[in-house]
């Protein structure tokens, strides 16, 4: 009846993950409780849960990443306790078998529940307001991408107080990951979540290409589109190319675990090193996938807050399609040390410094784009400049790994592991936290606390310095990655100063959590009332904060690459206008929700082998989507007269303001509205 | 403001150079190679490092000069909010990052060439053979041309190459001995090879380096460059070993198990490294019998 489920699974006799799941538990419950004792059910339902407005699905995508963060960053302090103290007769805290699910699990978190919702949510946020649209090209799929996405992450959790999870790296090499070296449902928890929400992501691909494609504002050609916009595309385009590889190679996993087929077991044919090539054929991409946007925030950021232009932006959309392509070329330098000829990991170290050449040019354009400008130092800028200091880091000590012979020594140690985070978190996740400063006051109309969102830089800027410096120390030291424990007394000094780098980290985290509440305490004061907080550049400004939800009561007609900084300068950036018309929207619909529910009780009935569950479930899905197919009330027009209601609200309010004060970064003047 | 946060960030890079500097004793074994193949990795690691710092200083000098110099504050410094091209400068940044990705290119052609696990490395020294063998977890040595193995100990004369063909009983495996030098990896059914040479005498940190399990921590074994008299001493007194190491003994060694103390073989069966690659490419588990084991496969 319950497959393979029985109570035994839950682990009650290991305090730590016991722990975990009652504190996790009291969260959800302060949450839920917290929502039924204010009445909001009905609210989150029809405003939050169903909704198919890409700002609210970005804001929720964006909670999603923000909650993971917490979870994959208490696996990351957990790793780093446990390499700080598990020394010689010392075995820390953690047995392999849980240590081996922690870093498989922070691993597994960060990329597809932390990484991921983050640049999506940031995309939904801002694209279709960049390019002047009205929503996404197709509403009720992004509802479904994110809760495929939000119930991935919760099979994830799920994982931690039944049964356990995957041990197998979150690479998930086979044949560790094979039935024969890996019986329990760990590796079916990975599967299932990873495969889920790939699938959410590939329709959040679909959707972003089509939506940049076909419905830019009239006027906006391709090279008149805001950078961010240009890294969304591109990072649609590798979703969509990247992300079937990795769909496939986990089904071929799958038949191997659940029907006893051999695609990469040892024996049988099976072939391991087809995984490795098919994983990272995605795996590089996704790569790009995770810093494009990133850029693309970069961008955005550094020339707003210069008050200038972006310097080179024909160069700095070509080297973002260069980045794109060559991002295909170069997975091999994920194993150069597999055994392949010198000839082919040649091929591919010089495919891979190749990629360098137009990361280099980027960021020289981003400092061009500071010459002669009026630099504001705000806290998103704070964290555009950490990044460039430290990618340049990373950058080196990539092109460092991309040398084959280099490899061979460097390849699976902590050096490495140093490398890849020094990418991912200036790379990656400033980038995200300069969108989420940066577009914060776009999507809830106030600014975020400023003081509280330094001292959250410092703390990871500084943190991060502190925990993984040591580690590329300890990568020439010839210590290799995931290790449970160590005799080398020489290596021990560098894990205890790495584990302090992972609590300046935790301040840095806590100090970005007290900036959330002071924020929400304080809307009053930092309130964003012409929906243009930094003197922008690009159309997202050129609406109200928060924006309507039909996003533009005229869709704006587009003149130039900094569109909105053009229609300040012609004086036409809040002209009112004569008249109104109806505006065409989707009606929200729960069907991607229960959609979303109907693929977590089909993951997990797969990973317990409750096969009638899987199947009612997997009906269900196919049945909710036959009804939505068929359903064709699925939208409506906003009266012409509710448009203007809502604008006449909006210049009422910008009447009232004629500078925008935002405290130490120097005022200026608006416009007065006609 | 500016300033003091570029100071905190120069103390700290300062910092870790510092810790760079001082690890640079033997500490530091990637810095501190025994033998031609892990010197020749050294060498191109820094010089790769030094190139690119063409690219790395002024970057770090233009972001904190130009984020100083144009701060909102100074109203002293040229506001030029259109200028937003220039040929020359495109150019550099171009040409530059593409300058040095063609002088590392070279590098990476030629040295990927030179540096090939599979290309036997030459000395007038007869080479030593090694079958390496990684189980869980724990790592399997036979010794063709001397016929005996061990476990989690390899001794090999020093000033003479030692050439590996390695593959794993088990899941995918790294077979690494840093100061020597480059990894190769170890997988089942399939056989790589290596080539290392130890230009002094002493005992070197040998392990897996691909996680494998639960055991991985722990699979480790001792490298020890020695004398060609104490070499051959070594396996002298090794074939005074009871244990012989068969199909059975085999099928015993093949168990999981962790931090196995080093053992010795007095005698292997001949060609047990090829029986150990080809039972998995005929019918999965070890069926074979013994005869099997005498014919080659086409590995």
């Amino acid at each position: 009846m319950l497959g393979k489920l029985t109570l035994s699974a839950i682990p009650y006799e290991n305090p730590i993950i016991m722990g975990a799941v009652a504190f996790t538990l009291m969260i959800a419950a302060f949450v839920l409780g917290t929502i039924t004792y204010y009445g909001k059910w009905g609210y989150l339902w029809k405003e939050w849960l169903t909704s198919v407005d890409h700002k609210k699905i970005g804001v929720m995508y964006i909670i999603l990443a923000l909650v993971m963060l917490l979870r994959g960053f208490a696996d990351a302090i957990m790793m780093r306790a446990q390499q700080a103290f598990s020394f010689g007769a010392s075995h820390g805290y953690l047995p392999a078998h849980h240590f081996d699910q922690v870093f498989t699990a922070h691993g597994t978190i960060m990329i597809f529940f932390m990484a991921m919702p983050f640049l999506v949510g940031l995309m939904n946020i801002a694209v279709p307001l960049q390019i002047g649209a009205r929503d996404v090209a197709f509403p009720f799929m992004n509802s479904v991408s994110l809760w495929l996405t939000v119930v991935s992450a919760m099979l994830v959790m799920v994982s931690l107080g039944v049964g356990e999870f995957s041990q197998a790296g979150w690479t998930g090499y086979p044949p560790l990951s094979e039935l024969h070296f890996s019986p329990g449902t760990g590796v079916d928890y990975w599967i299932w979540s990873i495969q889920i929400s790939g699938i959410g992501t590939l329709l959040t691909g679909i959707n972003f290409l089509i939506t940049i494609l076909r419905m830019r504002a009239p006027g906006m050609t391709l090279m008149k589109m805001p950078v961010f916009t240009w890294t969304a595309l591109c990072t649609s385009i590798l979703i969509i190319l990247a992300f079937p590889a990795l769909t496939a190679t986990l089904a071929m996993l799958t038949l191997d675990r659940y029907l006893g087929m051999h695609f990469f077991t040892n024996a049988l044919g099976g072939n391991m090193m087809m995984y490795t090539n098919l994983l990272w054929i995605w795996g590089h991409p996704e790569v790009y996938i995770l810093i494009l946007p990133a850029f693309g925030v970069f961008s955005e950021v550094v020339a707003t807050f210069s008050g200038k232009r972006l310097f080179g932006y024909t160069s700095m959309v070509y080297a973002t399609m260069a980045i794109a392509f060559l991002s295909f070329t170069v997975w091999l330098h994920h194993f150069f040390t597999m055994g392949a000829g010198p000839n082919v990991n040649a091929f591919f170290g010089i495919t891979t410094m190749i990629i360098a050449v137009p990361t280099g040019v980027k960021i020289f354009n981003w400092l061009f784009t500071m010459y002669r400008g009026r630099v504001r130092m705000n806290s998103a800028m704070y964290y555009t400049l950490g990044f460039i200091v430290t990618f340049v880091i990373g950058g080196v000590t990539g092109v460092v790994l991309a040398i084959p012979p280099a490899d061979f020594v460097l390849h699976n140690s902590l050096f490495l592991v140093a490398h890849f985070h020094n990418m991912l978190i200036p790379g990656a996740l400033f980038g995200y936290f300069a969108g989420y400063t940066y577009w914060f006051p776009k999507a809830f109309g106030f600014r975020l606390n400023e003081k509280w969102g330094k001292r959250g830089f410092w703390g990871w800027m500084i943190g991060f310095y502190v925990a993984f410096m040591p580690l590329y120390v300890l990568g020439f030291m010839g210590m290799p990655r995931r290790m449970v424990h160590y005799n080398n007394p020489a290596w021990h000094p560098y894990l205890q100063v790495a584990a302090i780098g992972a609590v300046i980290v935790l301040f840095g985290i806590i100090c970005q959590i007290i900036q959330l509440v002071v924020t929400v305490k304080e809307r009053a004061e930092t309130r964003d009332l012409i929906g243009d907080p930094w003197n922008g550049r690009t159309l997202e400004w050129s609406t109200s904060s928060p924006a309507p939800f039909y996003n533009f009561a005229h869709v704006p007609v587009v003149d130039d690459l900094d569109a909105f900084t053009d229609m300040k300068e012609k004086g036409i950036a809040y002209e009112r206008p004569k008249e109104y018309h109806d505006i065409h929207m989707p009606k929200n619909t729960g069907v991607g929700f229960v959609i979303g529910v109907l693929a977590f009780v089909f993951g997990f009935a797969m990973i317990w082998h409750i096969w009638w569950m899987a199947g009612v479930s997997a009906l269900g899905i196919v049945i909710s989507i036959i009804v939505r197919a068929t359903t064709e009330d699925v939208d409506y027009y906003v009266p012409a007269a509710e448009v203007e209601r809502i604008e006449n609200q909006r210049f009422s309010q910008l009447g009232s303001v004629s500078t925008v004060d935002v405290g130490e970064q120097g005022d200026w003047e608006v416009a007065a509205p006609a | 403001m500016i300033r003091r946060k570029a100071n905190n960030i120069l103390r700290l890079l300062s910092l870790g150079a510092v810790a760079l500097l001082t690890g640079c004793s033997s500490k530091m074994v990637l810095l501190d190679p025994k033998g031609p193949v892990g010197a020749h990795e050294k060498t191109l690691i820094l010089a790769s490092i030094g190139i690119m710092m063409i690219v790395v200083i002024p970057v770090f000098f233009m972001t904190f000069y130009f984020a100083w110099k144009y701060r909102a504050s100074n109203k002293e410094a040229t506001y030029a909010p259109k200028w937003s091209h220039s040929g020359k400068i495109e150019f550099v940044v171009w040409l530059v990052p593409t300058v040095i990705v063609a002088v590392l290119g070279y590098l990476v052609w030629t040295d990927t060439h030179d540096l090939s696990p599979y290309k036997p490395l030459v000395s007038g020294q007869k080479p030593i053979n090694v079958e390496a063998v990684a189980m869980d977890w724990k790592w399997l040595f036979i010794y063709p041309d001397q016929h005996i193995a061990t476990v989690n100990q390899l001794e090999f004369p020093a000033n003479v190459p030692v050439n590996f063909r390695i593959t794993s009983d088990t899941v995918m495996t790294s077979f690494f001995i840093p100061r020597l030098g480059s990894q190769i990896y170890a997988m089942a059914g399939m056989q790589t090879r290596d080539s290392l040479l130890a230009t002094e005498p002493g005992t070197y940190v040998g392990r897996n380096c691909q996680f494998s399990g639960r055991g991985f921590s722990n699979m480790q074994f001792d490298a020890i460059a020695t004398s060609s008299q104490k070499f051959r001493n070594w396996v002298t007194k090794i074939k005074q070993s009871e244990n012989t190491l068969g199909i059975s003994a085999l099928k015993k060694l093949e168990k999981p198990s962790r931090d196995n103390p080093v053992s010795y073989y007095s005698s292997v069966s001949p060609h047990l490294f090829d029986y150990i690659i080809h039972k998995y490419k005929g019918g999965g588990t070890a069926t074979m019998t013994a005869n099997a084991v005498q014919k080659k496969p086409h590995a």
